[in-house]
């Protein structure tokens, strides 16, 4: 009976590895191909522009609130730190490489999963579901190169873009913390900040995870859409899997470059 | 047959060791309207995704103007699909694009054409399914009749030389199903095509098909002018065509037998 039950438990242990890795590797063939179908995308790119729309413009909103109050937070907490140590004045570096090494692209890929990886995810799933996808492919258009391209490649430009705002927005919720709210001179804030933050050890690096970023998150996102089963059950529980999918992807990735760039 | 624009040779077709078409052969030839009419779940629409190259036989094939479909590479396949018109159970709108948008899509996607043609060419097409007056709405504004028409319409936006309608009376009213018997005749003559129907509505197919094959069980169970096989005497086609509750198909799914399951509490 017991032998039995391991049997069991072993097996569903080997179905459920297996499958992880065949998913893996459809997931890696639709990024394949997304890439090699990746022409029309730029040669009509209003395609793409108009997915820039519906990814980056309407995430605008969440994303710049969001950036305004962590900011904010930001400033209180590392205040009532760096008091202590008197060295309130370095609050506007703390703030700024914070956001721009860290919160900026990891916040933003979270936030991003959720508004518009979902909303990705649903779409395709959905008009996979109600037979669009095999219309096109009847009407010899691939709906990789017309429907999964553009989306893959709005992503992906959207997100630094985002990412940008996020730390901009985030650091001016800082300073009116710091600085009308707390009392820190306006002139330490951002001359600190000017000194200590580097261009390339920091913006840039900032930058390169949240393109990383948006590739793994857009892709998850269709992917699981275009993976879909075509049932209502099949939709949701595809978008929960963006949710949950893209945000560990994001965690990880997020360490292992991290862990990349402060060892170079 | 030496007009024959589509022809279903000794093919068969399943999924997971379970065949789904056991050898069925089946010719269409230019010009004409062809039902393929069958129970639900006797594979009629699979037999159209094999047709259009989406599936791939088991074995035999499928030949499209001459050329064996599954052994087209995807450039192949999608020059043959260009030739193809396919109306989907649904209708398969593009719900992010108006109706305009929709029967333009083909257009935009595979020619050069200057917008101000295209926008005669759409209107043209909705015109021919009397949809002219709705271009400017979205697919969710339709009603299931009218976007059945609009797909219709996108479907023949390129003038295809084969259209292919999948349950196209499924859920339509009685208005409904005879403007869509109406336009696959009138449309298929018009165009010089040759329409491809699968479905299970005897009475409305009956009225205007040229030629009917009955699938069952996965093979041709019976075939013939939609008078021969009204006349038929064979069991199945008779169960079929006057919609007799019992006959060679039966009522009950397999099961174990009633009396015992009940005496035993199994199911």
């Amino acid at each position: 009976m017991v032998l039995h039950k391991l049997k069991r438990m072993l097996s569903k242990l080997g179905a459920g590895c297996i499958n992880k890795i065949w998913r893996l590797g459809a997931g890696g063939r639709l990024f394949w191909l997304t890439l090699i179908s990746s022409g029309e995308s730029f040669r009509r790119f209003r395609l793409t522009i108009r997915e820039v729309y519906f990814t980056g413009v309407l995430s605008l909103i969440i994303i710049l609130v969001s950036a305004f109050f962590v900011g904010m937070v930001l400033a209180l907490q590392g205040y009532h730190t760096l008091q202590k140590y008197g060295s309130s004045e370095a609050i506007g570096v703390l703030v700024a490489l914070a956001l721009v090494r860290e919160l900026g692209p990891v916040v933003t890929a979270l936030l991003f999963a959720g508004r518009a990886g979902t909303a990705i995810t649903a779409e395709i799933g959905l008009m996979k579901a109600t037979e669009q996808l095999s219309a096109m492919e009847m009407m010899a258009v691939s709906p990789i190169a017309r429907v999964i391209a553009p989306r893959f490649w709005a992503g992906v430009i959207a997100m630094p873009v985002l990412a940008t705002l996020f730390s901009m927005v985030g650091i001016l919720g800082g300073y009116l913390v710091a600085v009308p709210l707390i009392g820190v001179d306006a002139g330490a804030f951002w001359s600190q900040m000017q000194a200590n933050v580097d261009w390339e050890y920091d913006i840039l690096n900032g930058v390169f995870k949240s393109v990383v970023f948006g590739v793994a998150c857009t892709m998850i996102a269709l992917f699981e859409g275009y993976d879909a089963p075509p049932t209502a059950e099949g939709v949701s529980r595809a978008t929960t899997r963006t949710v949950v999918t893209s945000s560990l992807a994001v965690l990880g990735l997020d360490f292992i470059l991290t862990s990349f760039m402060i060892a170079v | 047959m030496a007009n024959a624009i589509v022809e279903i040779q000794d093919l068969s077709f399943g999924y997971k060791g379970r065949l789904l078409h056991k050898g069925i052969n089946m010719t269409f030839p230019k010009g004409k309207v062809v039902a393929i009419m069958g129970g639900s779940g006797s594979g009629k629409t699979t037999l159209l995704r094999l047709i259009g190259g989406q599936l791939k036989p088991t074995k035999g094939q499928v030949q499209v103007g001459g050329e064996v479909v599954h052994q087209q590479d995807r450039e192949g396949i999608y020059r043959l699909r260009r030739k193809m018109g396919m109306l989907f159970q649904h209708g398969a709108l593009f719900t992010d694009l108006s109706v305009f948008e929709n029967v333009a899509f083909p257009m935009r996607e595979h020619t050069n054409l200057p917008e101000s043609m295209i926008r005669d060419l759409v209107l043209l097409k909705l015109n021919a399914v009397g949809l002219r007056g709705a271009h400017a709405l979205m697919p969710t504004e339709l009603s299931g009749g009218m976007a059945r028409r609009v797909a219709l319409a996108r479907a023949i936006a390129l003038d295809p030389s084969i259209i292919m309608y999948d349950e196209p009376f499924a859920g339509l009213d009685p208005i409904s199903m005879a403007v869509i018997c109406d336009l696959i005749r009138s449309l298929n003559d018009a165009l010089g095509a040759t329409s491809i129907i699968v479905t299970h509505d005897v009475e409305e197919t009956f009225q205007f098909a040229d030629y009917v094959y009955f699938v069952a069980d996965g093979v041709v169970a019976a075939e013939g002018t939609p008078d021969d096989l009204r006349n038929s005497e064979l069991p199945f086609v008779h169960q079929f065509v006057h919609g007799e509750k019992d006959g060679p198909v039966p009522f009950h799914y397999a099961a174990p037998e009633y009396h015992a399951s009940l005496l035993r509490g199994a199911r």
